[in-house]
């Protein structure tokens, strides 16, 4: 099940659909990793509304999705973890380190465009 | 009840793939709320069956998860067993601390389980396999 990345102004916004195999969120982090230099985007907001469980697994790839565009010279956003999938992760001691998460999309967009405003990379720029 | 009971034999999950975990987890969403579990209990068990079904994948490459109802005329809840014939667990009282893991990828494991459901318990032998029986029941 390949989840459908969308191009919307500098940003990139993909939103997972139903529950994911492990092979299928690794494809995504790898072609979200492509695609924002291809589309030269400045942000990234991944939808995770849909997923009802988010295991290690799960929270690993998203925060290497994260990591892996931040070297990319961008920033992700998690949007859309539902309240008792934040209760199951705490319980579970899984923690998204270092990862920026909103409410949901409109949050999401709201942050990165705060980041693009200020021209705010979490990478320095070689001068 | 309008939803149709689910057999005990339709809820034996082999998981050889990731795609196991994948329906070990949806019939355990499904048995879960059949048992009458709130949808944060649900995910919780989800979420455990996800993490025990991995824990096979990633130690023995194969098992089972089998999931059954328990009744014990107090109380009822949900039982899931995770059976695998793999190399066993070589000390478990590590692996009960938190934040332990023998396999580089992931494993917050075992005591993250524990805290999702309300009891566990393991059984394992060197070279024979492990087995992880954890249940949790309704409030």
């Amino acid at each position: 099940m390949e989840v459908p990345i969308l191009k919307q102004g500098p940003f990139l916004i993909a939103t997972i659909q139903t529950a994911l195999h492990d092979a299928d969120l690794v494809q995504l982090r790898d072609a979200i990793v492509e695609k924002v230099g291809k589309l030269r985007a400045k942000g990234v907001i991944v939808d995770v509304t849909a997923l009802d469980v988010i295991d290690s697994f799960s929270t690993r790839t998203l925060s290497d999705v994260a990591h892996m565009i931040r070297l990319r010279g961008a920033n992700t956003v998690i949007v859309g973890i539902q309240p008792e999938v934040a209760f199951a992760m705490v319980q579970l001691g899984l923690v998204l380190e270092d990862v920026a998460t909103a409410l949901d999309l409109e949050e999401g967009l709201a942050f990165l465009n705060g980041k693009d405003r200020k021209g705010e990379r979490t990478v320095p720029r070689r001068r | 009840m309008s939803v149709p009971f689910l057999d005990d034999v339709d809820s034996d999950v082999n998981i050889r793939t990731d795609g196991d975990i994948v329906t070990a987890r949806r019939r355990g969403r499904v048995l879960a709320e059949q048992s009458g579990f709130s949808s944060t209990e649900q995910v919780l068990i989800t979420t455990a069956i996800s993490e025990l079904a991995r824990n096979i994948l990633l130690y023995a490459r194969g098992g089972m998860i089998v999931l059954r109802r328990v009744d014990n005329h107090e109380r009822s809840g949900i039982m899931v067993v995770a059976k695998d014939h793999g190399p066993g667990i070589q000390d478990v009282e590590k692996a009960m601390q938190p934040g332990y893991s023998t396999s580089s990828s992931l494993g917050l494991g075992l005591p993250g389980v524990k805290r999702l459901m309300d009891e566990m318990s393991i059984e394992t032998r060197a070279g024979q396999g492990t087995t992880v029986t954890a249940t949790k029941w309704r409030r």
